[in-house]
């Protein structure tokens, strides 16, 4: 029951033959070898494997692959083209928005998924779209004003 | 200078073992032979102690130590770890300092076996307070030998020289002389550090005390920081490992017909072990589903709701603590006495990152990349279970994605280890969050029971406090008692699956026992709870955080409950001090808690990284919530029930209270950061609920059912 699939990876067309129950998350992570895009709970609950498909923050555990075919999908790798870093990713160093940073590429990528949609989010705006990405280190506070602050870089 | 210099190529002292092991493992540490090696211990020698059972060959009489370059890159070794609390940035911060080189020269090598030399592991906030002391000695002593070897070269006398980034340079004259790198050119010196040399004083540093952000940062926001699952090793397969439907129950048969069938797939059945191995993870979790096992079960009869009888009831053996006068004397003494119970459920650790290894045969080495607090642990279980000599056994310690205590066990090591030892092929394991909750040790469920007393002047004249299954960390009163005795009680497998250290370890669910009793008392003397505090405490350093959190809240005071929800607590952990004061929202219909603010004073003398230390306490407060209001296993028997996130809340953004924080400046002996502050969760969340209700909780979590239970009793 394997089906070839063509989609958009960070920028670059590619396609892979999938079965129909696979996931996008795994299959980023072993056949892509992008690992930056984490596994946390498998059920769509910590936000630890969002990745954007056509410019929406999705949970990459939960997205089969036959799904993806003919979407776009970004993932931290490829939020930025060049090496420097994206305004999120600059924002989340410059206020020290993470601990261990496993949540982190989530996070920045839930962001961007908001600010996509909504380059001026207010301060609950921000914490409802974030709430179902969890951080057990509780670098929350950090990460709302990071994502404040990227909100103005990325409106200039 | 008594150091020994080494011509690369010719040891000097062969003949003498200990020495030969070092140079041995000196070898092993990769780059250039030369350069200045200072190796130094940290803390007691009871810190070092092997496990008797195993004997290391490596060095065992120092547990770390620092390499100066040619290039002047500073590298410390150390078998601690990076999980999230920031040590990679604040050790190297105090290396910096001590050795007057900039902060960006230095390196951590960390938590790996081969590398670093043996370290017990992390926990216990002990890298800053007893880690920390022992670097800043070895670095003082390499800067003494670093500024003897330039005082030579130049023919005048060390104390007339001075340093900057690692530049010498004469006093008073700004002209660089030779730099660090210049003097570990072509040469190699050792030196074993026995004596403690003197480091600087707290006023001179000024790296160390300033706020540094952390130096992994760039890495992980880009996705590039590796943790153990995001290596790919050439051929490597993903394990997928049968699991028992419950702790205790033992294989009789699997059937792995329907499991073969997939092409691709590997089974691996060893005794209780029966494992898939497949080059993709999901096509080996489908192939697992496939197969039947049969198991006879031992069951445990014993619930979450249940489990505080069973463990009163277990024949725990009692151990005194801490005992003062005579609690017969206390209790004529006093006017009114207290008699209460407290309760809390098991509590998952729940990092974000599952426990994974990888384990792969590298020549004779079987190398093992692990998200673990303990490498050199997770070697010696290696060793000793699959019959290895030490050597051959690599244990690598990435970037961990959180820990809080849980992966200080890493029994998914030895199941990566033996599958690639049994296949020849390396192996992936990656718990799901499913295994995670089944094999986490958890925060053990405990009891406290508490009965004190006041006197007429509203003194507190009786204190006997006894708690069951939490650990004695914490359980010390701190107010002045003259009758008073503290009894720990415990026994050995009474829980009904793995328990284990929790952050603050005991301090948490001994907290809230105490500080709830202290608000009852001040309560029923009609004395608001912070003036009740100040009446009978003594100890200045816990007077002093007491009044800086008053002032960062604004306190004002009240006989409770006022109907403000305003709480307090207090207590000492890891060698800091830390109080609390916090505003809540009880929804009186719902039960439901909204936590409005809370803030914090820390004393935990001197502060290496404000900034660092202030996100450990967010962090506390943040995860202290959690086992405050929402988080508590399931079980029935040895049947875990809990099995994801969906019936497991840990707290999230919408919870995020205000929080301020502040850290008394002290110029003192550094203690513990990590963990502190997560202490006073429970204790200043019920008092905060009282405050505001009337109605006094006595088990954590606080769950609106509860909370309602509770206002409905009156
Ligand atoms: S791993 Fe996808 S939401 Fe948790
Ligand atoms: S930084 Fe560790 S989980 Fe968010």
């Amino acid at each position: 029951m394997e089906k070839i699939i063509h989609f958009e990876l960070n920028g670059k067309k590619v396609q892979i033959q999938v079965e129909k129950d696979q996931s996008l998350l795994w299959t980023l992570r072993t056949h892509f070898g992008l690992t930056g895009t984490k596994y946390g709970c498998g059920l769509g609950y910590c936000g630890a494997c969002t990745v954007l498909m056509d410019n929406e923050a999705v949970r990459s555990c939960n997205i089969l692959m036959p799904d993806v075919d003919g979407k776009k999908i970004i993932t931290i790798e490829g939020i930025t083209s060049d090496n420097a870093l994206h305004p999120l990713q600059q924002a989340f160093v410059d206020h020290d928005a993470l601990q261990c940073g496993y949540c982190t590429p989530g996070m920045i990528i839930n962001a961007y998924g908001l600010l996509l949609k909504n380059p001026t989010p207010t301060h609950h705006q921000i914490i409802e779209s974030m709430n179902d990405n969890y951080c057990r280190c509780g670098a929350h506070p950090h990460i709302v004003d990071a994502i404040k602050s990227a909100a103005k870089v990325m409106k200039e | 200078m008594d150091y020994t210099e080494i011509s690369p190529d010719k040891s000097t002292s062969e003949s003498n073992n200990i020495w030969f092991k070092r140079r041995d493992f000196i070898k092993l540490t990769g780059g250039s032979l030369a350069g200045l090696l200072i190796f130094f211990r940290a803390g007691p020698f009871s810190l070092l102690a092997t496990p008797a059972d195993v004997k290391r060959s490596l060095p065992t009489d120092y547990n770390a130590f620092l390499k100066i370059d040619e290039d002047g890159t500073v590298s410390c070794f150390t078998g601690k770890i990076e999980m999230g609390q920031g040590v990679i940035t604040s050790l190297a911060q105090m290396l910096a300092d001590e050795l007057d080189v900039s902060f960006n020269k230095v390196k951590m090598v960390m938590g790996d076996t081969d590398l670093c030399p043996y370290d017990a592991g992390t926990w216990g906030s002990l890298s800053i307070r007893v880690f920390g002391p022992a670097m800043l000695a070895a670095a003082a002593e390499a800067r003494g030998v670093l500024l003897s070897l330039a005082a030579e070269k130049c023919g005048s006398t060390a104390d007339k020289l001075t340093v900057k980034d690692g530049v010498i340079s004469i006093s008073g004259t700004n002209e660089p002389l030779v730099s660090y790198g210049e003097l570990a050119k072509g040469r190699r010196i050792e030196k074993f550090l026995d004596t403690v040399s003197k480091p600087k004083d707290y006023a001179e540093y000024k790296i160390m005390g300033s706020s540094m952000l952390r130096t992994d940062a760039v890495s992980k926001v880009k996705g590039e920081a590796l943790f153990a699952g995001d290596y790919r090793i050439p051929g490597m397969l993903y394990a997928k490992i049968l699991r028992p439907p419950s702790h205790g129950a033992t294989l009789i048969s699997a059937d792995v017909t329907a499991a073969k069938a997939i092409p691709g797939v590997i089974v691996i059945e060893d005794k209780q072990l029966i494992a898939i191995l497949h080059n993709d993870p999901e096509i080996a979790e489908k192939a697992l589903r496939l197969i039947k096992a049969e198991y006879t079960i031992s069951e445990k009869q014993v619930d979450d709701k249940s489990i505080y009888d069973y463990l009163l009831n277990s024949g725990a053996e009692a151990k005194v603590v801490n005992e003062k006068g005579d609690l017969t004397t206390g209790k004529s003494a006093s006017k009114t006495v207290f008699e209460k119970t407290y309760y809390n459920s098991y509590v998952a650790h729940s990092a974000i990152e599952t426990h994974t290894a990888i384990a792969y045969q590298d020549e004779d080495k079987l190398v093992v990349i692990v998200s673990t607090q303990s490498p050199f642990g997770v070697q010696d279980m290696i060793c000793r279970e699959l019959g290895l000599a030490l050597e051959k056994v690599r244990i690598i310690t990435p970037f961990v994605g959180g820990a809080f205590g849980g992966k200080a066990p890493a029994q998914q090591a030895l199941e990566a280890a033996q599958l690639a030892r049994i296949s020849g092929k390396p192996v992936m394991v990656n718990w799901t969050r499913e295994e995670e909750f089944f094999y986490d040790t958890f925060r053990p469920a405990a009891v406290v029971k508490l009965n004190s007393g006041i006197d007429a002047q509203s003194n507190i004249s009786l204190w006997d406090y006894n708690v069951y299954y939490a650990g004695s960390r914490g359980s010390d009163t701190v107010y002045e008692v003259p009758d008073q005795r503290t009894t720990s009680y415990a026994a050995r497998n009474v829980h009904p699956f793995g328990t284990g250290a929790w952050r603050a370890p005991g301090n948490s669910t001994n907290t809230f026992a105490r500080e709830s009793q202290i608000d009852i008392m001040a309560a029923a003397s009609g004395i608001d709870p912070f003036e009740f505090r100040l009446k009978n405490l003594k100890d200045e350093r816990m007077i002093g955080v007491l009044k800086a959190v008053a002032g960062l809240f604004g306190w004002t005071r009240a006989k409770s409950p006022s109907g403000r929800g305003y709480g307090i607590a207090c207590g000492i952990d890891a060698g800091s001090y830390v109080a609390h004061m916090a505003e809540v929202k009880v929804d009186n219909k719902t039960g439901h808690v909204e936590v409005v603010r809370v803030a914090c004073a820390q004393d935990m003398g001197f502060c290496v990284n404000p900034h660092g230390s202030k996100m450990q306490m967010e962090g506390c407060i943040m995860m202290g919530l959690g086992y405050t209001l929402t988080e508590e296993i399931a079980f029935t028997g040895s049947n875990i029930k809990t099995s994801n996130y969906g019936t497991y809340q840990i707290p999230l953004f919408s919870w995020q209270p205000k929080m301020e924080t502040l850290i008394l400046e002290k110029k003192e002996a550094m203690q513990g950061g990590g963990e502190p502050a997560i202490i006073c969760m429970g204790g200043v969340i019920a008092n905060a609920i009282f405050d505001a209700t009337g109605a006094r909780l006595f088990q954590l979590p606080m769950t609106p059912e509860r909370i309602l239970a509770a206002i409905s009793k009156g």
